[in-house]
């Protein structure tokens, strides 16, 4: 199956060739599929060895001058390596960039903890004026993709994983969509998670809304849905649990609430095998999901849904 | 050479000590501010092509200023040149003044990049360097100034070894050598550069000619070094 991140060489070469302003920055990883684009573009299209603190650098440098970069590499590099060099050299420049990661939170079991990052997302959390964008499908990553290169000069960070949802959504890049609506809770399914969390829920009278931009945080949308199903939320992400648990609860300071923060849990589990077993361990498929979502909304939402 | 500045003053290389004892607070950096104050002149004085006015200009030169602690002598000399007014020297890392202990490019007119953690100026000026190649933009030069201890960080090596490849001619390096570094580099500073494809030039970082010949040399089809050694930092 066709991945989020077999759109991103195709989708970037276009643009490249559609707009002087946008440049590719990378560091080995990922260049097999900007062959053609390096040719037609190579002053645009920067492969700058394996060095993730000039590939981050670099790109504070591209955008100074007035290019758009969009720099790539797995997200333990380009978050977390030379995540002072995120701080600065983007944020504290006040320059802009799209980083576009992949392997996700455990992408590639087999590889090991070392091309693991389940923290990104609260890495990057810790910073101001970031948008992150969480695709579920190849089609939504490709539309979050042209809009993050088209956000002006904004920083935005999108997360390409191998997992994903049978079919694409309309997302907009901003707001969180409504899949499912009911009157005692309200779940919050983040990119890949939605059809799992769809499966946990059925027969719950619970709202499911899918979160694809997750920063900045839906606040409107979280408590329009609260309106009819109450203030008992959760979230599921597929990164470190407990990552949007703080914006959430901003989103409903002022009304008596609980959170209840699912995904992918702190500990190592030093174990290779495959994204299922990884899934599973977490608690994240849709029988575990199923169990932590109902004890936490409780009865009621069983007794009015008849189950 | 002088220039005009704030209400027809004019000030010279002779005026900088007064600027630089206008500011006060950050004494510990005293020997790390004057390190450069001869390379920033000679640089702002006669080498690089960028004023007040052209300070938003695309094809201006870019200096960036990547050893941000003790920044006394840039604002020393951004003031002499026009690009802040002198009266904002004696609020000097006060809440309400625009300069601090480091710079920051968003309230320091003139100033390409904040800085102050090092290791950051020169992977941004190789960014820079590529992005002014990408766009055409052949004749302004990127000059970026490190510190010798500086230079210990990792993330200049990822760019040092990545520039002399990649043919980066616009981009040169200022190195103010003051044996700051509590591991000298084997073989010598220079030496690092020459490796990785640079043109190196090592001078003495008092001699305002010997700078400008060293700045002015010519470097085809490759990045430039200054290494600019000045006495020790504890002597």
């Amino acid at each position: 199956m066709e991945t989020m991140r077999d759109r991103f060489a195709p989708v970037l070469s276009r643009m490249l060739d559609e707009d002087p302003r946008v440049a590719v920055v990378l560091a080995e990883i990922g260049k097999d599929g900007f062959r053609e684009a390096m040719a037609r573009h190579p002053d645009r299209v920067i492969n700058v060895g394996i060095r993730e603190q000039l590939l981050v650098g670099a790109a504070a440098g591209l955008a100074l001058t007035g290019l758009r970069p969009v720099v790539h590499t797995f997200a333990s590099f380009l978050v977390e390596r030379p995540f002072e060099q995120v701080k600065l050299d983007l944020g504290h420049q006040d320059a802009g960039a799209v980083l576009v990661s992949a392997a996700a939170s455990f992408d590639w079991p087999a590889g090991g903890y070392t091309h693991m990052s389940p923290g990104d997302v609260a890495l990057i959390d810790t910073l101001d004026g970031w948008t992150v964008h969480v695709p579920g499908h190849p089609d939504e990553a490709e539309s979050l993709l042209c809009r993050a290169v088209g956000a002006h000069d904004d920083k935005v960070y999108v997360r390409l994983s191998v997992q994903s949802n049978q079919r694409a959504r309309v997302v907009d890049g901003r707001r969180f969509v409504t899949v499912r609506e009911g009157r005692s809770g309200v779940v919050v399914a983040v990119g890949p998670l939605l059809d799992t969390v769809l499966a946990a829920t059925e027969g719950l009278d619970v709202t499911v809304l899918y979160a694809t931009t997750v920063r900045p945080f839906d606040t409107a949308g979280l408590r329009r849905a609260t309106e009819a199903a109450g203030t008992d939320v959760v979230l599921v992400e597929p990164y470190l649990a407990g990552t949007s648990t703080a914006a959430a609860a901003e989103a409903l300071s002022d009304v008596p609430h609980r959170v209840l923060g699912l995904g992918v849990g702190r500990r190592e589990l030093r174990r290779y095998g495959t994204v299922e077993e990884h899934v599973a361990a977490h608690g994240l498929d849709a029988h575990s999901l199923r169990e932590r979502i109902a004890s936490f909304v409780g009865s009621a939402a069983r007794v009015a849904a008849g189950v | 050479m002088t220039i005009t500045a704030d209400f027809g003053r004019t000030y010279g290389y002779d005026d900088l000590p007064g600027l630089m004892g206008l500011m006060t607070g950050d004494e510990k950096h005293g020997p790390a501010a004057t390190s450069t104050l001869d390379v920033l002149w000679v640089l702002y004085d006669r080498v690089l092509r960028v004023t007040p006015e052209r300070r938003d200009d695309p094809a201006r030169d870019r200096f960036l200023l990547s050893k941000g602690h003790g920044p006394m002598a840039y604002y020393a000399v951004l003031a002499a040149k026009g690009f802040v007014p002198v009266d904002w020297l004696p609020g000097f890392g006060s809440y309400d003044s625009p300069l601090g202990h480091h710079p920051d490019r968003v309230l320091v007119p003139g100033a390409e990049i904040a800085s102050g953690s090092l290791g950051h100026g020169l992977p941004i000026a190789v960014g820079s360097a590529l992005g002014l190649r990408a766009q055409g933009m052949d004749d302004p030069a990127v000059w970026v100034l490190i510190g010798d201890a500086e230079l210990d960080e990792g993330s200049n090596h990822e760019a040092i070894a990545f520039a002399g490849p990649a043919g980066l001619e616009r981009l040169h390096t200022v190195v103010v050598d003051n044996s700051s570094a509590s591991h000298a580099r084997p073989g010598g500073i220079a030496a690092r550069f020459e490796a990785a494809g640079w043109s190196a030039v090592t001078v003495d970082g008092r001699d305002h000619e010997a700078l400008y010949a060293a700045f002015t040399a010519p470097h085809p089809g490759r990045p430039h070094v200054v290494v600019a050694r000045v006495e020790p930092k504890t002597a």
